[in-house]
């Protein structure tokens, strides 16, 4: 499967279904986009964002989007998660059709479907750490399950962090309070853009194996957008984007694999230069 | 340097629009009450010269009593025929001719209702025939006594033509019908000069009813041959009358005149720069908020000029340049708009005073070196504070996130909490040891700064416990955080409202409490029903002494007691005096006993004073006063009785027969004491039948005077809350202001919170419980402080008969939920804005 070129279409891994993940193989897609074009602006200032991307994220895989600045990673996000419109194509999240939604479906989207987790700025200051967890849950007027709040608190190991505010907790903390917030509503997929990108190693390294482990463990569908191999590799499965199309995929990477692919990627852009 | 201040100021035009439109309403408010009163004491200048035009040397009699500019007209001594004879010998005197002229001739209009005035005179005059000014429209001039001729501004808001017979009120309150003969304008196709209501009779008519007195003149209108200065007649005159007489020049007179008038429109002015100064002082604290927030979101660009080299005296420049910029601006449109405004104001004065024809709209350099002065010192002053901050900020400020913490409030709260004080003891010893009014105003406006010093502190708790109301929502309780997060920013925005919201209440505990204190005092009274006119013009109208007589003999009225007042000259000092049909039934109806002497009896040179005027003029029974009415020669009275000052018709109250000698020889009030079991509906109808000649005077029962006397009250009250909502209006803008700014600086935060599933409708109510928390708190501030201030200047005035304190419940809660009103107002744009944020753009905002 490796070298895959240019491939537009990218297949579903179907050796992930045996990693003891609560897949339903009923509807194992958690989101999915066909054929999405972005376009910015018109005529001269034309930028084509992404050109035809199609590609399908399991249930209970942690996929992550590689590529360089411009590939256009982030607009594919933002599109997946209905926080930008399509050009052309569309997005699926579960069994919702994301494209064509107005504004009070994507908030609807958004609070039942969605979590996300940002590289920065991630909570609202005025609330506790606790309360910025449960926010999603009270704006939906839902109540938390109980076992479950614990569960995702022990799991971020922020037992004794609940009561303070994001200014009195460490980088690290703060995106771990992101992260349990993310999850506590247990939504149909995780979107993280860059959420190492401003934290040392060591944080680093302790939000993505949380990460990873919420994947193993809960069965919980993310997708991360990341320059950074190492984080990558934490990964089932990298998905790398050039000037707007998936060009490759990775199963199982390791960052020597990740950097190895992003070096190739890299070269021919170099040489239209 | 300069040229990023300006870069920086044009990218962010909305705030300094909005803290620049609170400059702009104060400045308009300056430059219009100039313009106003400059373009209508012009307006007076021409008519005077107008009324003047004929005249070259006018002689009138001295006034008896001097009076007070503010207190009203003063009332010239009448003139006999003999002074007209001795300047029609002088040399130099073409023609002498005796003029009246008096104050007090009200006509009644074809639906039987008083043509009443806002101001302007209602003049009873001898028919003089036709001149230059005045010009017959219709008919002819008087002949016979009972003809009358009236200007047609009259005639046209009476609806009377000539051959109608009119009613006409005249000195004694009684009422005479005249037939109209004819009706006169003036040169200039002109109906009235400057809404003046003009009846003309004979002169023996005019005589008797305007001056009281026959063959005599109110003055003397001199022409002088040709080749005679009217400088040099003057001195003649002069010199031939004597000192009993004032003689002007025509000139002189006008101007005079046009003075009297231009003085009382200073006073209006002056109040009308009050309010414009509230106004001002209110959007100071919008402008030091604008400048602080300003001043945050560039610390990163001010901290990179220190970091490239910039001065603290350069960065201070920057941040006063801009507010030089803003003020400048501001003062400009401020004043176009106050001259529209000043133009608009003229405009309605002169259609309500009846028209009065204006001189063409002028705009006085006082009026634009004002709104400069004004637009500029209060801008810049504003702006010194956040400028200071503004060159404190470190140059690392440039490299380093440094999120600035919020910086103790200690200090503010010290200095607050000493100001507080020290407005307290001004208030203290203005309002109770009569240290003027200077300083309850000075102590007022220290316990504003005070009070907004002190807000900081305040605001955690009270918003908080204020925003609990709003917690049983996600978005509520995310607007209540909000409003609670920068105090002194909050705290800004609200002590701006406190200004406006606490001058209204402190007005209304003093109205609410003089209106239950006229309500106690009229109930302790055994009067049932009162006779009182219906006050139309400067003047209260009065009705015949003849009306208690008769009022007596009216089965089941037990006493009756008429009450006439005037101006006088007591001991030398201008005093307020009464006269009184009788002294004896007063005791029985208030229920009152002598302090010394007697007060239920009262000789004809007898004068019964109240407690405090004895006490403040050390009168004590057997005194002698002297005495000098508006007519007559002067009087001495001795002091028979000293009465109870709550219960006292009036500090003096001279015998019945002075009356004779008031400026209106008629009673203004009448009490009415019935027969114990005497149902007060059986005997009205009677009473009211004794004045139905009269419709400016009616029969009231006891409930209705209260509500009269309160009305007028409330008129004063709705007149301060309608100029004080111009600061209201201010303060308005500065909760959009703080807003729109939060907006700004949230705008990740608002992604965020969209990002996460906050609907757009949630998002707008969360702006609107920040804005309404902020609003009902700086009312809720005003409502205290106002009520703070209300109750000490009440309790000061026990003395003057506000015996009761009484809080205007109903209006408080009123103003806290207009505050309410206005949060979700204020809210509105900015919500708005932050609904449409687009979540992508929010996020990755920078």
């Amino acid at each position: 499967m490796e070298a895959a070129g240019r491939t537009v279409l990218v297949r579903p891994d179907h050796d992930l279904f045996t990693r003891g993940n609560q897949v339903t193989a009923s509807d194992p897609v958690a989101a999915r986009a066909d054929d999405v074009w972005k376009v910015y602006g018109s005529g001269e200032a034309e930028v084509i964002a992404l050109r035809g991307v199609s590609v399908t994220f399991q249930r209970g895989v942690f996929t992550a989007i590689m590529g360089p600045s411009g590939s256009g990673k982030s607009t594919l996000m933002h599109c997946l998660a209905g926080l930008d419109s399509v050009t052309r194509g569309e997005v699926h999240i579960g069994e919702t059709r994301v494209t064509g939604l107005g504004d009070a479906g994507l908030t609807k989207l958004r609070r039942d479907k969605v979590g996300f987790i940002f590289q920065q700025f991630n909570l609202l200051p005025t609330l506790s750490a606790k309360e910025n967890i449960l926010l999603p849950l009270s704006i939906a007027g839902r109540k938390p399950d109980d076992a479950w709040f614990d569960t995702v608190i022990k799991t971020v190991a922020l037992q004794d962090r609940l009561g303070h505010r994001p200014a009195q907790l460490s980088g690290g903390q703060q995106q771990r309070v992101a992260c349990a917030r993310a999850l506590v509503a247990r939504p149909e997929v995780i979107f993280a853009d860059e959420p190492t990108g401003n934290l040392d190693s060591k944080s680093g390294a302790d939000v993505l194996g949380f990460l990873r482990d919420s994947v193993k463990t809960y069965g919980q569908t993310i997708v991360m957008v990341t320059h950074d191999p190492v984080a990558a590799s934490y990964a089932d499965r990298v998905i790398f984007l050039a000037d707007g199309a998936v060009v490759d995929e990775l199963h199982s990477p390791t960052p020597d694999m990740v950097l190895d692919r992003m070096k190739k990627l890299d070269a021919p852009a170099e040489v239209t230069r | 340097m300069l040229r990023a201040t300006l870069k920086s100021l044009l990218a962010r035009k909305v705030r300094l629009v909005l803290s620049g439109l609170a400059v702009v309403l104060g400045v308009m408010f300056v430059a219009g009450s100039f313009v106003l009163t400059d373009t209508l004491s012009r307006s007076f200048d021409s008519i005077f010269s107008d009324v003047y035009s004929q005249t070259d040397v006018t002689v009138a009699g001295k006034a008896k009593v001097e009076i007070d500019e503010l207190d009203g007209e003063p009332v010239p001594s009448n003139i006999p025929q003999s002074a007209i004879t001795t300047v029609s010998a002088l040399p130099g005197v073409a023609q002498a001719r005796g003029v009246i002229a008096a104050d007090g001739a009200t006509m009644i209009g074809s639906n039987g209702k008083a043509v009443g005035s806002f101001g302007p005179p209602q003049l009873g005059e001898n028919w003089m025939g036709e001149n230059e000014l005045t010009q017959l429209r219709e008919g002819r001039g008087p002949t016979a006594d009972d003809e009358i001729a009236v200007n047609v501004g009259l005639a046209t808001a009476g609806k009377v033509k000539v051959g109608d017979q009119v009613g006409v009120l005249t000195l004694d309150a009684k009422q005479r019908m005249f037939t109209i003969v004819g009706t006169f304008g003036y040169s200039g196709d002109r109906d009235s000069l400057g809404g003046v209501n003009e009846v003309a009779f004979t002169e023996p008519v005019a005589q008797r009813l305007m001056l009281g007195e026959p063959g005599v003149f109110s003055s003397i209108d001199v022409r002088a041959t040709d080749g005679t200065s009217p400088e040099a007649l003057k001195q003649q005159v002069a010199s031939a009358l004597g000192a009993d007489y004032t003689v002007r020049t025509g000139t002189e007179a006008a101007a005079d005149d046009a003075q009297g008038l231009k003085s009382a429109l200073g006073f209006f002015n002056n109040i009308l720069l009050g309010f414009a100064g509230v106004a001002l002082f209110v959007g100071i604290f919008l402008i030091i908020n604008t400048f602080s927030i300003v001043v945050a979101q560039r610390t990163k660009e001010l901290a990179l000029l220190r970091a490239i080299g910039a001065g603290r005296r350069q960065v201070i420049g920057s941040v006063l340049t801009e507010a030089v910029i803003v003020g400048t601006i501001a003062s400009v449109i401020g004043l176009g708009a106050g001259i529209g405004v000043g133009a608009l104001l003229a405009f309605l004065a002169s259609k309500f005073s009846g028209g009065l024809a204006l001189a063409g709209l002028g705009v006085p350099p006082i009026a634009i070196i004002a709104s400069f002065v004004v637009g500029l010192v209060v801008t810049v002053i504003a702006a010194v504070m956040p400028a200071l901050r503004a060159s404190r900020i470190p140059p690392i400020a440039a490299m380093a996130d440094v999120a600035t913490p919020d910086r103790p409030l200690t200090k503010i709260t010290w200095i607050g909490g000493v100001l507080t004080a020290i407005a307290l003891a001004l208030l203290g010893v203005g309002l109770y040891a009569d240290g003027g009014i200077m300083l309850v105003a000075g102590g007022v406006l220290l316990t504003f700064i005070g009070v907004a010093l002190l807000t900081p502190v305040l605001s955690r708790p009270v918003v908080g416990l204020l925003g609990r109301i709003f917690s049983w929502s996600v978005p509520g309780k995310l607007g209540r955080l909000n409003s609670g997060r920068n105090p002194r920013r909050t705290a800004i925005t609200a002590a701006a409202l406190m200004v406006g919201i606490a001058l209204v209440t402190g007005v209304g505990v003093i109205v609410s409490s003089a209106k239950t204190s006229i309500a106690g005092a009229v109930e302790s009274v055994d009067a049932q029903l009162i006779i009182q006119g219906t006050q139309t013009g400067p003047r209260a109208p009065t009705f015949a002494p003849a009306v208690v007589d008769q009022a007596k003999a009216v089965p089941g009225v037990r006493d009756v007691v008429g009450v006439a007042s005037d101006l006088a000259t007591v001991d030398g000092e201008q005093q307020f005096v009464t006269s009184v049909t009788d002294a004896a039934p007063i005791p029985g109806i208030y229920g009152s006993t002598a302090v010394a002497g007697s007060i239920s009896s009262q000789g004809p040179d007898q004068v019964i004073v109240n407690a405090d005027a004895a006490k403040e003029h050390n009168w004590s029974v057997g005194s002698v006063l002297t005495v000098q009415l508006t007519r007559g020669a002067e009087h001495r009275y001795t002091v028979s009785g000293i009465a109870p000052t709550d219960k006292s018709i009036g500090e003096i109250m001279l015998p019945a027969a002075a009356m004779a000698e008031f400026t209106q020889p008629a009673l203004s009030l009448g009490f009415v004491r019935l027969d114990e079991g005497t149902a007060v509906a059986s005997v009205q109808p009677k009473i009211e039948a004794l004045v139905a000649d009269n419709p400016l005077v009616s029969v009231i029962d006891q409930d209705t005077f209260t509500q009269q006397q309160s009305g007028m009250l409330d008129q004063v009250l709705v007149m301060i809350q309608i100029l004080l909502a111009l600061a209201i209006l201010i303060a308005v803008l500065g909760i959009i202001n703080t807003l729109a700014l939060s907006v700004m600086e949230r705008t990740r935060e608002l992604g965020l919170l969209r990002a996460i599933g906050l609907g757009r409708a949630a998002t707008m109510r969360m702006i609107t419980v920040e804005a309404v928390v902020i609003s009902v708190f700086g009312a809720l501030l005003g409502v205290v402080v106002g009520t703070g201030l209300g109750a000490a200047v009440v309790r000061a005035l026990r003395d003057e008969g506000f015996t009761d304190l009484t809080l205007p419940w109903s209006t408080i809660v009123l103003y806290l939920g207009v505050a309410a009103l206005v949060g979700v107002v204020a809210a509105i744009l900015p919500s708005i804005r932050a609904a449409r944020l687009n979540v992508l753009g929010a996020i990755a905002h920078e």
